[in-house]
């Protein structure tokens, strides 16, 4: 693997770039490997560090499409570790440590940027609210700050603090070291990193079943490209878990939601900082390119249609320029969905099992991007070790059998409201 | 008029009578009504219009619409600028104020140009590569730079002042495109009876047949079809509309720009249509041919140039140099020569249809086949170009080559059907070896393709096709009868005759060439061959990659002269078919759409909804301090001249404490319950059993969801028999409401029970404190008596002063009070009368935050405890389900995490120092320490209680009530501050309830 | 989308509000069997492809319609009442 570095740019520019090699292998699958992970999402820091911190290297991460087609390449790359709930906190911290260090880690620019996100308060109530997650956040050891209006203007003053406003702004919950990353940047610097420790990665390779031993044990999986066989089957598909899973035998307590995501035209800066407004359940941010990037709520019903309703177009755009009257005059020029797998409680699932050979990654909702280095992390850990890694620990599957939910939003098991 | 004006003296459909003068970039210009900016400025010889965004090259005009690439101008300026304007789409208007953008100082000297001396570092995704130390976060060292270097043009900061309108259309056929297919389909679906929509982008009718000469065939048919389709009544046309998206169900989304007469103030209006059958003719555009140096300005499409000659009267260049690859753009030479050009054709073909070559000859243009442009020369507008053999069979360039002079060069690689919309509803663009390109699927669901949108290219082919789709739409929309024809001119039949297209997606420098120059394929985004190479040699290879890798088709103008030229030179580069690399996905919108458009008349206040009580003026005008509460806006507290909100909670709270106070709860959701199965019906739904209750009786209940958490609280009046009356808080009015109707409807749709949400029909009065009784009295004169009479969790339906009042006497201030219902019509009228009797008895007003305090004080929880994670033990209200009763929830509430002793429930907490304050949020941990992690639970409600002198608060301590007496810190880092605190009972004050019946 | 409600005709799905499978099996409530409740409170089959699910008609008769629809490219193929057979068909 050529190193990446300024001074290699340089040297092949000179060279007329002719000296680049593949950033990842492109293999065949081979007919056994110790690991197959399903996915190449999460899945490609999975199988990285698998190779990377348990030394297992005969890994293939199988992609139904083209490599980092899924949600880690639809979603509105925020990073953030902003959880108030045990179980979600720390593993998220863990997150955040981790892309702090990945681009050097990865030798693959991924535009780590920590560059803050606010999260609003329109009145005391909310304040209230911001207040018990800010607290839960420094005494887990992460960064928080609750800021008043006058911070809030310094930090976006392209927000409406107008009379006109409908919430108006009071305050809010800072997190200096939240931020933004290039999401085509992270799946690619991963695959480009695994596969240099070995993982082979092979795309167009659609799993259609899994195979079993007589024990029932799950030993390999069904693909478009033939049969695969495996000691270990990892799934870490998103919003495909569902689906998938039922080939296995396997329900899940999971529902897959759509998520639409606008960006706009490139703009010279506009907003430095990640702003979330609960009121209007809107996002924004602004690319290194210049595009605005935002979001807002579920389309709210089952779908697997990477398309989304003009309705929910109409009702961002609307919150949008509540938020920010300037945006009003800023033209989206492309609207993506990602299809989620939405939880009965909002908070993802990674365990061994239940069915022998098999491992679980899912149940992401839409907060699986700034998850990707530690759902990655510990995924690995859970398949290496047979054991869950104490930050994922409560991200149990039977939870909901157990009464143990890891509810940040306290909306209970409807999957379109988390 | 200037001397270098490039404006012809008569031809084009602009309107010379008039004459408006508009700014580019601090220069004054003239142009004409019926110009575009881009038109305008070409006619006034402005050749740079703006820089390319990442090496910054001098760009000229390109295309004449939707596809521009280069001429993004910002319109406005300062607080009011809108960044990244297609001149192309810019109609001119008196007075316009136009600048270039992505330059400084200036945009013929830009600084940012040393960026061109350094393309080959800046190849496809060299940013991947580098910019990552020495340190760990040296991003954020560069991140300011890049992103002050990227973007393309500067929004403003100001709101909006334009006024976005919002439509609905509802129609039998929504005809897309109002070219030669689109108007013939509109007119076969008219003729046929059903309803018609036709949206034309343009402001004019006529497509790619605007492209032709005034008087031409072409021109006359397009008036005669705007004469048939203004004779049906059936059919509607919209102009200058863009169908930027089409959805599931027949739902388009329409964005109609203003016309250049409208008031300033005018912004688009955004139209959701709503359509039985679609005729999708959105045609096709035009493409290029990479070779060195084509971005130069005075290279332009061909249907471009012969664009604003025919329609805009500008002559681009008098020296041309068309270079084609196939029939269509041959047209455009012969235009641009009768009207005084001496023009070139280079064709890399042995050359074209016989009817063109003729024309060619008799117009005396030069014809070199078998050649390509192979390089153009001049920085800041194209001088000459480097014309050199082509070898077909070979696909290369070879070594002979020889300099052109051209200050216009036309450039057409063929033609790309926009297949957008059809793609978007799920139909699978297919290659065509024909007509080289990726051509829509006929027919997705109730949308027909119709035209050169499905590779038909030929005038005649795309009427006939248009009528024929057009009815197969009518058909499906419900029409009926025989469209009939058309009347076709022989003069547009004649004209075609074409020799086969040559797919050309790259024009290799001849080998004899010293150096390399860029062959763009993505002009805006600076993407040239060699990326698409690298990236393809990097792996990049599937389609999405290349594009995410290389930026190729992520312009403002997504792709549309760009994207089947770099998916062409993707499959080159890694030998594949290029129907198997297969194009990137198409989504919406087909054009950029503003969020103002989007958003309509909805901004501001009037972004949601606000929901207003009925007693909202009279809390106005008393002065009140309104919260939002959801989507109400409830009085939050009534300040006295000169009060912060701690002294005026402090002192209504103190009042209904020691006298009365009245608080408006009309937002509480009230849910009429009747039906002979209702006392069955609320059993199940609450906890604690309801068909026990009396009535003329009132109970405090409350609901779980299936889940065994506690959903919401409330009380549950019974009016009669098989009459109840519910409220739930006003948080979770609707969500209780709808799970009431969802298992009426679907689980026991055998129960006679009907719901009715009355929580608008309503409107209810708290009235509270030791004098309530006598305030109420008072009120109600002579017919006092069922008030008198009433007893704690009694209800009355009675007068008072004349209005129908019902009472229920429940409290939640622990104060004997009384919530009276009425007709929301009379509330201001009892409100009104309450206030006049209530002088004498010490009445306060009081809002939410007072509200708060009382029921703190009294241990009562409310949605800060029940925040949808609390079991009702966490609330101490396990013993409301008395065992063995069956209702939602109560199954799986008794799973083993939920029985948990060790699990936080709520307790109440002083400070030990009883002048510090506990603040809300704060996490309990154990007292001294250590003060880490989610330590035992949290404080969920504070308040200081006037009435005992000191902060209190309610909050949730892992064990609960086996805590009491012991200690606990309060911990707020946010706020600095760790609190010593005693856990003791919720029920801070009066925990008998003695003063409910004082 | 655009849905059928058998009582006020096609109209937007957003007058519409989504009600979850509606091929939950739901124990009776005197069942006191914790996993039967917990499949049915948590766990979903999530098909990719046919999907008998409700939607609650919040911004018109407030009915409750059982809707069969693809997940996958969104076509309804029927539309009834809850807790009837009227209106069967799309």
């Amino acid at each position: 693997m050529k190193r990446y570095s300024g001074i290699s740019v340089l040297r092949e520019a000179l060279r007329g770039n002719a000296g680049w090699t593949r950033a990842w292998r492109d293999p065949d699958p081979k007919p056994h490997y110790d690991v197959i992970v399903v996915g190449s999402g999460h899945g490609l820091a999975t199988a990285y560090y698998l190779a990377k911190e348990h030394g297992i290297r005969n890994v293939a991460v199988l992609e139904k499409g083209w490599l980092g087609g899924g949600n880690i390449g639809r979603n509105t790359t925020i990073i953030r570790s902003n959880y108030m709930i045990d179980g979600n906190t720390r593993f998220y911290e863990l997150s955040l440590k981790l892309w702090e260090g990945l681009s050097h880690d990865l030798n693959f620019n991924a535009m780590v940027s920590h560059r803050g996100i606010i999260n609003l308060a329109h009145n005391q109530a909310q304040v209230n609210a911001l207040v018990r997650r800010g607290n839960i956040m420094r005494l887990n050891g992460i960064d928080a700050e609750i800021i008043d209006r006058e911070e809030v203007r310094r930090r976006a003053p392209v927000l409406d603090f107008s009379s006109e406003a409908r919430f108006p702004i009071v305050g809010g919950l800072w997190q200096g070291r939240a931020g933004t990353v290039r999401h085509d940047a992270v799946a690619w610097g991963f695959a480009r990193a695994a596969s240099a420790l070995g993982v082979d990665i092979v795309q167009n390779c659609e799993v259609v079943g899994f195979l079993k031993d007589d024990a029932g044990r799950i030993v390999g999986v069904e693909t478009t490209r033939g049969p695969i066989r495996a000691g270990k089957v990892a799934l870490a598909v998103a919003g495909h878990s569902g689906h998938l899973a039922a080939k296995a035998g396997l329900t899940l307590p999971i529902e897959t939601h759509i998520l639409q995501a606008f960006v706009s035209e490139p703009l010279k800066p506009l907003l430095d900082c990640v702003v979330t407004y609960g009121a209007g359940h809107f996002y924004i941010s602004q690319t290194d390119k210049g595009g605005m990037l935002f979001g807002g709520d579920l389309d709210g019903f089952n779908s697997y249609g990477q398309r989304g309703a003009l309705s929910v177009a109409e009702d961002v755009a609307t919150m949008g320029k509540a938020l920010m009257p300037s945006l009003s005059r800023v033209r989206i020029v492309r609207q993506w969905a990602g299809v989620m797998d939405m939880s009965m409680d909002g908070s993802p699932i990674i365990c061994k099992g239940p069915l022998d050979g098999l491992y679980l990654n899912c149940g992401w909702c839409y907060g699986g991007f700034k998850a990707t280095p530690a759902s990655g992390y510990t995924f690995a850990w859970t398949i290496a070790r047979d054991e869950p890694h104490e930050v994922s620990a409560r991200f149990t599957l039977d939870r909901f059998r157990r009464g143990e939910a890891i509810d940040e939003k306290g909306a209970g098991p409807t999957p379109g409201l988390h | 008029m200037t001397a270098r004006s490039h404006r012809l003296p008569e031809g084009g459909r602009i309107d010379r009578s008039r004459t408006l003068s508009f700014l580019f970039d601090g220069q004054s210009y003239l142009g004409h009504p019926g110009d575009t900016l881009a038109s305008a400025l070409l006619a006034n010889g402005v050749r740079v219009v703006g820089r390319s965004f990442k090496l910054h090259r001098p760009r000229g005009v390109f295309a004449y619409g939707v596809n521009e690439p280069n001429a993004l101008v910002t319109l406005g300026t300062g607080v009011d600028g809108e960044a990244n304007v297609r001149a192309t789409m810019i109609e001119l208007r008196q007075g316009l104020v136009a600048h270039s953008q992505n330059r400084w100082p200036s945009l013929a000297f830009d600084v940012m140009g040393v960026n061109d001396w350094f393309k080959s570092a800046f190849a496809a995704g060299f940013y991947y590569k580098t910019f990552m130390g020495p340190a760990k976060k040296s991003w954020m060292t560069y991140e300011p730079w890049i992103r002050r270097a990227a973007g393309l043009g500067r929004s403003g900061t100001g709101s909006d002042s334009r006024r976005y309108g919002r439509r609905n259309i509802t129609t039998d056929v929504l005809v897309v495109g109002g070219g030669p297919a689109g108007l013939a389909a509109a007119c076969a679906a008219g003729r046929m009876g059903v309803r018609v929509l036709l949206v034309e982008q343009q402001p004019e009718l006529g497509g790619s047949l605007l492209e032709d000469r005034e008087g031409s065939a072409a021109a006359s048919f397009v008036d005669m079809m705007e004469q048939e389709l203004a004779g049906l009544d059936t059919v509607r046309v919209l102009k200058r509309t863009t169908v930027f998206g089409a959805y599931d169900h027949g739902v388009f989304g329409l964005v109609e720009r203003p016309s250049p007469e409208a008031a300033p103030a005018a912004g688009e209006r955004f139209i959701v249509v709503r359509s039985r059958a679609a005729v999708v003719a959105t045609g096709a555009l035009e493409r290029h041919v990479p070779f060195g140096d084509n971005d130069r300005p005075g290279i332009m499409l061909a249907s471009a140039a012969r664009t604003y000659l025919n329609r805009y009267g500008v002559l681009c260049g008098r020296r041309v140099v068309v270079f084609t690859t196939n029939d269509h753009a041959y047209p455009a030479a012969l235009d641009l020569a009768a009207a005084g050009a001496t023009v070139s054709i280079i064709d890399p073909r042995p050359g074209p249809g016989p009817a063109m070559k003729a024309a060619v000859e008799r117009a005396g243009v030069g014809l070199l086949s078998g050649h390509v442009v192979a390089e153009a020369r001049g920085r800041a507008g194209v001088q000459s170009v480097l014309v050199a053999g082509y070898d077909a069979a070979r696909g290369g360039t070879q070594p002979v080559w020889f300099e052109l002079p051209a200050d216009l060069v036309c450039v057409s690689g063929g033609y790309d059907p926009q297949v957008h919309l059809t793609s978007q509803l799920g139909g699978k663009a297919v290659w065509s070896d024909a007509a080289a390109s990726f051509c829509s699927a006929r027919q997705v669901g109730d949308a027909w393709a119709s035209g050169a949108v499905t590779g038909v290219m030929s005038t005649t082919e795309v009427i006939a096709d248009g009528l024929a789709q057009g009815r197969a739409a009518a058909i499906a929309a419900g029409g009926r009868g025989d469209p009939g024809g058309l009347r076709v001119s022989a003069d547009l039949a004649a004209s075609e005759s074409p020799a086969a297209m040559m797919p050309l997606w790259d024009v290799p420098p001849p080998p004899s060439f010293r150096r390399r120059r860029k062959r763009f394929i993505d002009l805006q985004n600076d993407v040239s061959q060699s990326d698409v190479a690298l990236a393809a040699r990097e792996g990049y290879v599937s389609v999405e990659h290349m594009k995410r890798y290389t930026t190729l088709g992520m312009g403002t103008d997504q792709g549309k002269v760009a994207n089947v030229v770099g998916l062409a030179n993707l499959a080159a580069v890694t030998e594949r078919a290029i129907a198997d690399v297969g194009t990137t996905t198409y989504r919406p919108p087909y054009t950029p759409i503003s969020v103002g458009a989007l958003a309509g008349l909805e901004t501001g206040q009037h972004s949601t909804p606000l929901r207003r009580t009925s007693l909202d003026l009279l809390h106005e005008a008393a002065g009140a301090v309104f919260v939002d509460a959801g989507h109400w806006r409830r009085p939050w507290y009534y300040p006295l001249k000169g009060e912060t909100i701690d002294e005026a909670y402090r002192r209504e709270a103190l009042a209904v404490r020691t006298t009365v106070g009245m608080v408006d709860v009309s937002t509480l959701g009230k849910i009429d319950v009747q039906g002979p199965d209702t006392a069955t019906f609320l059993d199940r739904i609450y906890v604690n059993a309801m068909s026990t209750l009396k009535v003329g009786r009132v109970r405090y209940g409350v609901m779980l969801r299936d889940d065994g958490l506690v959903l919401d609280d409330g009380t549950v009046a019974r009016l009669g028999d098989a009459h109840f009356l519910v409220t739930t808080t006003t948080a979770e009015a609707g969500k209780v409401m709808s799970h009431l109707e969802g298992l009426l409807a679907t689980v026991w749709p055998d129960l006679k029970v009907h719901v009715a949400s009355v929580t608008d029909q309503w409107a209810a009065i708290a009235v509270a404190g030791p004098r309530a009784l006598a305030l109420l009295q008072d009120a109600a004169g002579a017919r006092a008596a069922w008030l008198s009479d009433l007893p704690h969790m009694g209800l009355a339906d009675g007068v008072i002063d004349g209005l129908p009042v019902r009472a229920h006497r429940v409290s939640f201030s622990g104060e004997r009070a009384y919530e009276l219902f009425v007709p929301s019509g009379y509330a201001a009228a009892l409100w009104r009368r309450l206030a006049g009797s209530g002088g004498r008895h010490g009445l306060t007003l009081y809002g939410t935050e007072a509200m708060a305090t009382l029921r703190i004080e009294k241990g009562h929880v409310a949605g800060n405890e029940i925040d949808g994670r609390m079991t009702l033990g966490d609330l101490g209200l396990a013993g409301l389900a008395k065992p063995g009763r069956h209702f939602i929830g109560s199954a799986l509430m008794r799973r083993e995490a939920l029985m948990a002793p060790e699990r936080p429930a709520l307790v109440g907490l002083v400070p030990i120092d009883r002048g510090q304050r506990v603040r809300q949020g704060a996490i309990l941990q154990p007292a001294g320490g250590p003060h880490e992690g989610h330590g035992l639970g949290h404080v969920s409600s504070t308040t200081f209680s006037p009435i005992l002198g000191h902060y209190i608060a309610l909050g949730f301590v892992a064990g609960g009530s086996a805590r009491m007496g012991g200690q606990v810190d309060a911990c707020s880092p946010v706020h600095g501050e760790t609190v010593r605190c005693e856990v003791v009972s919720p029920k801070f004050y009066d925990p008998t309830g003695a003063r409910l019946h004082a | 989308m655009r849905i059928h409600c058998p009582h006020c005709g096609t109209r937007d799905h957003t007058e519409f509000s989504y009600g979850g499978d509606a091929t939950v099996t739901r124990p009776p409530l005197e069942d006191g069997d914790i996993d039967r409740w917990h499949a049915a409170v948590f766990l979903r089959p999530n098909p990719k492809g046919i999907h008998r699910e409700y939607w609650h008609h919040a911004l018109g008769c407030r009915s409750w319609l059982i809707v069969e629809r693809d997940t996958l490219t969104h076509r309804i193929s029927a539309t009834r009442l809850a807790g009837s057979d009227e209106g069967a068909g799309s």
